[in-house]
């Protein structure tokens, strides 16, 4: 690289002293990013990912904790972008925490809402979130030896992250291919079906029934 | 619009992919399906040194054409081949990876076809993070992309 000979380590500042901190949340509001852009650096992270786990669960989890961060932020920016960016606050309760989910993050991050949220019968405290076709997974085929491995755990990282920020605690946000789990006939129209499966902490759900009472 | 057959050779000579879109020719072993890909390459290269025309400065005209060279003034290698029965086209891509299109021989818009193909291959083969380059291609969004496009037109 080029440059003087003597700079110093670390952070370099413009000239004029400004850094990505001053600048306004809201400047980049609209901007896009090339989908091609993202898919390198994708392949890149799973990658680097690949090199230091030693099994597909490791795998997962290291995308995971590479979604995490971008949800604490998500969460905040996106409240400050609302229409209302001084009253907005965090959701309190389970159901609009996962309807901001649903609608607020997925439109920010894929352009769309998500495809379909239920609230699980058979477990209590767990939701399904589906996407028939997740952008994260649009240029990824998986190889035959890995085909139980979803590359959208990076998603479910950042639902992760979301939930954490808004004070509930999970136990885990997974991300799992319909096609594998409940077979091809479930996935149907969409053999990249995802459903991310979020489960919330026991204290979580104590904290909700006391909140639905009073 | 029939497709015969899609080879796609590496930069080394190898053969990375094959795909015959076409029932009812002729099985060939695996085998000489690499020997072919393998000729090929050789005869590609052959042929790039052994063009006689002085070749000429690019105008805008060349400089969009379909097959790019690195070095535009220079000849590139054999680009189509004909024959009564099939013709093969090849396209060169900037990093040599060449791509053999095997069609009857009037098929119209064959520029097109091709274009298509490289932006499926840059698509599905080149962001699928499990594919290491220069080896054998074993992408399926790649097929699949390829059967939507090839059996819609045929």
């Amino acid at each position: 690289m080029s440059g003087a000979p003597n700079q110093a380590p670390g952070l370099r500042y413009p000239s004029n002293k400004k850094t990505i901190y001053d600048r306004n949340l809201n400047r980049s509001k609209n901007a896009e990013l090339s989908r091609a852009a993202f898919a390198y650096l994708f392949v890149e992270m799973i990658s680097y990912a690949q090199k230091r786990a030693k099994n597909m669960v490791d795998l997962e989890k290291r995308l995971n904790d590479q979604g995490y961060p971008l949800g604490v932020r998500l969460l905040d920016l996106l409240l400050t972008r609302s229409a209302n960016p001084l009253g907005a606050i965090r959701p309190t309760r389970i159901l609009p925490l996962v309807q901001f989910i649903a609608q607020q993050l997925w439109r920010h991050l894929f352009g769309r809402a998500a495809d379909s949220l239920e609230r699980s019968d058979a477990v209590p405290g767990q939701f399904m979130l589906y996407d028939n076709e997740p952008l994260v997974n649009q240029y990824i085929s998986l190889p035959r030896d890995m085909s139980g491995l979803n590359c959208a755990a990076f998603v479910a990282g950042i639902i992760e992250g979301v939930c954490d920020g808004a004070g509930f605690a999970t136990e885990g946000v997974h991300a799992i291919s319909v096609a594998d789990q409940e077979g091809e006939e479930k996935a149907g129209l969409w053999p990249g079906k995802t459903v991310f499966l979020i489960k919330f902490k026991p204290e979580v759900l104590e904290r909700e029934e006391i909140l639905g009472r009073g | 619009m029939v497709v015969f057959a899609l080879f796609i050779i590496s930069k080394a000579g190898g053969l990375i992919y094959n795909r015959e879109f076409h029932t009812g020719m002729s099985k060939l072993t695996s085998n000489d399906y690499l020997m072919l890909a393998g000729s090929f390459h050789g005869m590609h290269a052959i042929t790039k040194q052994l063009c006689p025309a002085f070749p000429t400065p690019p105008t805008a005209a060349n400089a969009a054409g379909l097959a790019p060279s690195p070095f535009s003034s220079r000849p590139s290698g054999i680009e189509v081949l004909e024959s009564s029965h099939f013709r093969i086209q090849c396209f060169q891509t900037l990093t040599g990876t060449k791509f053999l299109l095997f069609t009857e021989p009037q098929q119209p818009n064959i520029d097109t076809m091709m274009r298509k193909i490289y932006e499926l291959y840059a698509d599905f083969v080149m962001k699928n993070p499990f594919y290491t380059v220069e080896m054998p291609i074993r992408c399926e969004k790649f097929d699949r992309g390829l059967d939507g496009f090839v059996k819609v037109r045929s």
